[in-house]
């Protein structure tokens, strides 16, 4: 039981890691923004708006997929980058626990001082 | 956009207390601790580290209890700037939990109060920022380790809103 609980914590550790380190680039993440609002994109226009070339726009794009942020599809001759929007909520989650961290605190120091 | 939210945290909340109460709550070492659950060794100073020891808060029971493996754990902050009834803040390791681990060379996060005048009492404002600076392991790990806790805690402060409405 123990050893399948480690185990199980492990997975996540590396799983948020791969994740945070999709995300902890200043091109990853103007891809995912770009990506958030414009929707599905080809590389031909990603890589426009980047001032990148093509090989290096793919790398980033290859990181994030096997992050799990992004997919491909296809559509007609041309392939198109998406954003996985729930796997960005997930990564976004840690944030959320620090938030309710201060729930509680913030929720301590209104009964301090009004009690 | 999402994106943007990774680095900052944003919370609000109404205290019915004059001014110079939450702001002594704030600032006074001693009493922070006691909200908090942490003892410092000394009082606030503006631009000064200051250490302290993790201690299960006196305002909740029940937090009390969750804080209680922590006990004793170093609980280190470098107070920013202080503004006399306006504003406190402070930096910090904000993921700083495993034992036997030098922080200090890591980068820290800022967390900023201030204090408005609201009808009614004071709106206090805390703001922590800078996660985007924290190593990405570490992050990853105090993540899959507070995760239990966090939401435990989450579930304790559903608890309290009720009580309260």
């Amino acid at each position: 039981m123990r050893t399948q609980r480690n185990l199980g914590a492990k997975a996540q550790i590396a799983d948020s890691a791969t994740v945070f380190f999709a995300l902890g680039d200043e091109t990853r993440l103007g891809l995912v923004s770009r990506l958030c609002d414009g929707g599905p994109t080809s590389i031909t226009r990603l890589t426009e708006s980047f001032d990148m070339t093509r090989q290096a726009i793919t790398k980033h794009l290859r990181v994030m997929e096997a992050a799990g942020l992004v997919r491909r599809t296809q559509r007609g001759r041309e392939s198109l980058w998406l954003i996985e929007p729930k796997r960005l909520a997930d990564a976004q989650r840690h944030l959320e626990l620090i938030s309710a961290h201060w729930d509680g605190a913030l929720l301590r120091l209104k009964r301090f001082v009004e009690g | 956009m999402a994106v943007a939210v990774t680095d900052r945290i944003e919370k609000r909340i109404l205290l019915q207390a004059s001014r110079a109460r939450v702001w002594k709550a704030l600032t006074d070492a001693m009493e922070f601790g006691e909200w908090f659950g942490v003892r410092f060794e000394g009082p606030f100073v503006a631009g000064a580290p200051l250490h302290g020891v993790i201690v299960p808060t006196q305002a909740d029971a029940d937090v009390a209890k969750l804080q209680q493996p922590y006990q004793g754990r170093a609980f280190d902050i470098t107070v920013d700037r202080i503004e006399p009834q306006r504003l406190f803040s402070f930096r910090w390791h904000p993921y700083a939990i495993e034992p036997g681990i030098d922080y200090s060379k890591e980068p820290t996060t800022l967390v900023v109060f201030t204090l408005e005048e609201q009808p009614g009492g004071i709106n206090l404002t805390v703001t922590e920022s800078g996660f985007d600076q924290i190593p990405l392991d570490r992050r990853a790990k105090a993540f899959a380790a507070n995760e239990g806790g966090w939401a435990k805690q989450m579930t304790l402060i559903e608890k309290h809103l009720a009580h309260s409405a």
